[in-house]
């Protein structure tokens, strides 16, 4: 049965949109509650089911759970899985953006300097600031840092390349990812005992609590609207932009508002979560072989498969060598690679 | 026949430079409504230029109206219900259908953040079956052959519902059978919609078959206008195209252009075989 066909999805756009997207919540809610079940503490999957429902209105049971585990679970296991999910959703969806506005499907979400903007800024928080003063300042600081390095590329692309073309933005992206990457290792070099705090960042970490996770939420609430509500014109754009134009829409315009969006996206998940790999260029790309090319259903399902991924690759980073942790952005790139690999083969299709 | 009717289309006095270079000065075209306009002229000419400069894609001098109104004045949405393009090689994602393609031609009639009506999909479907492209409608841009694709193109600019549309080399890379099947077609959708088409051509004996008027082009200026039968003389062609030509008059009237070898270039009259 190699049922690769392009089956349905063709003639009538909107119908099988329904279908998948349920097909990918359904997906992430079995991601979320395993991500819930699991875990060191070893309580049992029945009282944590228990516990949960006994938290909705309306609802109360007994889930029978001691004082330490109901603050485990609520405090810690809870909103970890929930950080996780929306990290990987937004990396996830703003990959997807940038691969629409760039029209090329290497772009990912620290094409344009995020991330070694917000390497910049943690590291001098990191080596100036350390201690405790640093630990509260580390998400604010990455949040910055990312959304000044987005703008520094697009200021020196649109003064570069006065038509707004895309490619001197993607090369002013390179130039200041270099230069600010350049900056962040010096400064690292001035503290090297802090370089495993600088790296453990970098790697990647979703134990944020509640309090990241109510840090970013209006960001990335606005980022995901603002995004889901540009699919259709995303699609528009991918005749090119001078066609684009002809037909009637204000190309640079759209792309400028994807952009800053998708900036957004990324800055408030790198804010929470460090530098995560892979999720953003990957994601987009197995969603693209399994439910096609529109971006009316590439970004809402790259939201949902890059929350789904994220919640599993953090249950492996924490369990794998429990109670120890794996850098989540090592299990990305690790358990990531190969599960593309395997998409890649069984979708063989013509093109990308 | 346009008789003082305002012209369909009228470029005056457009001059374009990109990147610093001089691409077009002081080019006056003028299309009456339902009126087929080639652009002609040699490679560098500016042709493509001044379509893209009639259909406002690229900033210009002068002034290009379309049923009267600047183009310029036009917001982008107003301005793609009047004015359809289809340029010489239109990107066309592979993994896209026939169908969505087309559908992109509805954009300026769906609101900013609005999705597709039904009467959106009702002209989108009826276009293809038009052009019998109905049969395609579920296949992926990227598995069609290039008179299929032009077709595809073509649909999606009347998709877009515009009296003005704008063609450039819409036979490029066709052999002589669909060169033939979209001039046609093209001809045909023109006088059953009252289109106005303006459309750059290089081969110069189809454009004199299909056109009303052509407008030669040369070192971007427009050096002569006006029926087939004026512009394509002997002498404006040597002399801008650097080819020696003979122009017939064809059956129906119109100038058929056949290249000739240059005198002294041509070995012997007739070869070996003698008498």
């Amino acid at each position: 049965m190699s049922g690769e066909t392009d089956d349905g999805g063709v003639t009538a756009p909107a119908r099988p949109r329904g279908r998948a997207i349920l097909i990918a919540s359904a997906v992430l809610a079995v991601s979320l509650a395993v991500g819930l079940m699991a875990g060191a503490a070893g309580i049992s999957p029945r009282a944590i089911a228990l516990a949960l429902l006994d938290r909705l209105p309306l609802v109360s049971v007994h889930p029978g759970l001691a004082p330490a585990e109901e603050g485990l679970l609520f405090q810690l296991r809870v909103p970890r899985v929930l950080l996780a999910g929306l990290v990987g959703g937004l990396l996830a969806m703003a990959g997807a953006g940038y691969q629409g506005v760039f029209r090329n499907p290497l772009a990912d979400p620290y094409l344009l300097g995020a991330a070694a903007g917000a390497g910049l800024t943690v590291t001098l928080v990191v080596v100036f600031l350390g201690g405790d003063a640093g630990v509260t300042a580390v998400p604010v600081a990455a949040f910055a840092g990312a959304v000044g390095g987005v703008f520094l590329a697009y200021a020196l692309g649109h003064t570069a390349g006065r038509g707004g073309g895309t490619a001197t933005l993607v090369l002013a992206g390179v130039a200041v990812t270099s230069f600010l990457t350049a900056m962040q290792t010096f400064v690292q070099q001035l503290k090297v005992e802090e370089l495993q705090r600088i790296y453990s960042w970098i790697l990647g970490d979703v134990g944020g609590g509640w309090d990241q996770l109510r840090m970013i939420a209006p960001y990335a609430v606005v980022s995901t609207i603002v995004m889901l509500l540009h699919g259709r014109l995303l699609d528009v754009l991918s005749v090119g932009d001078e066609e684009a134009v002809s037909l009637g829409l204000h190309a640079s315009r759209v792309r400028f508002t994807v952009l800053l969006a998708a900036s957004l996206a990324t800055a408030s998940a790198v804010a929470v979560s460090g530098l995560i790999a892979f999720v953003g260029i990957v994601v987009p790309h197995v969603i693209r072989r399994l439910a096609g090319w529109s971006y009316r259903i590439v970004l809402p399902l790259s939201f949902l498969g890059g929350a789904a991924f994220l919640v599993l690759a953090d249950t492996i980073a924490r369990t794998v060598l429990a109670p120890a942790e794996l850098p989540i952005g090592v299990v990305t790139a690790f358990v990531g690679a190969p599960f593309f690999v395997t998409v890649l083969r069984v979708t063989r299709r013509v093109g990308t | 026949m346009s008789g003082r009717a305002v012209p369909a289309v009228e470029a005056r006095g457009v001059g374009v430079t990109l990147g610093g270079r001089r691409v077009l000065t002081d080019v006056t075209l003028s299309a009456a409504p339902g009126r087929w306009v080639a652009i002609i002229g040699p490679n560098g000419a500016g042709k493509s230029t001044l379509l893209r400069a009639v259909a406002g894609l690229v900033p210009n001098e002068g002034e290009v109206l379309v049923e009267g109104t600047r183009v310029d004045d036009l917001r982008p949405r107003r301005r793609a219900r009047l004015i359809a393009y289809a340029p010489q090689s239109p990107a066309l994602p592979p993994d896209m259908t026939v169908y969505q393609y087309a559908l992109l031609g509805r954009t300026p009639y769906i609101p900013y953040l609005g999705s597709e009506s039904a009467r959106d999909r009702e002209v989108t479907r009826s276009v293809l079956e038009r052009l019998d492209l109905d049969g395609f409608a579920s296949r992926p841009l990227g598995q069609l052959s290039g008179g299929e694709r032009q077709r595809v193109v073509l649909a999606r600019a009347l998709v877009q519902q515009a009296p003005v549309l704008l063609l450039d080399e819409p036979t490029t890379a066709l052999d002589l059978g669909h060169q033939q099947q979209v001039l046609e077609l093209v001809d045909r959708l023109r006088l059953a919609d009252g289109l106005t088409v303006v459309s750059t051509l290089h081969d110069l004996s189809l454009a004199a078959q299909y056109a009303d008027e052509l407008v030669l082009l040369a070192a971007g200026r427009a050096v002569e206008a006006g029926p087939p039968g004026r512009v394509l003389s002997e002498p404006l062609l040597a002399e801008h195209f650097g080819a020696s030509v003979r122009v017939e008059t064809g059956a129906d009237g119109r100038p058929l252009v056949h290249l000739v070898r240059p005198r002294a270039a041509v070995p012997s009259a007739t070869p070996r075989e003698g008498r």
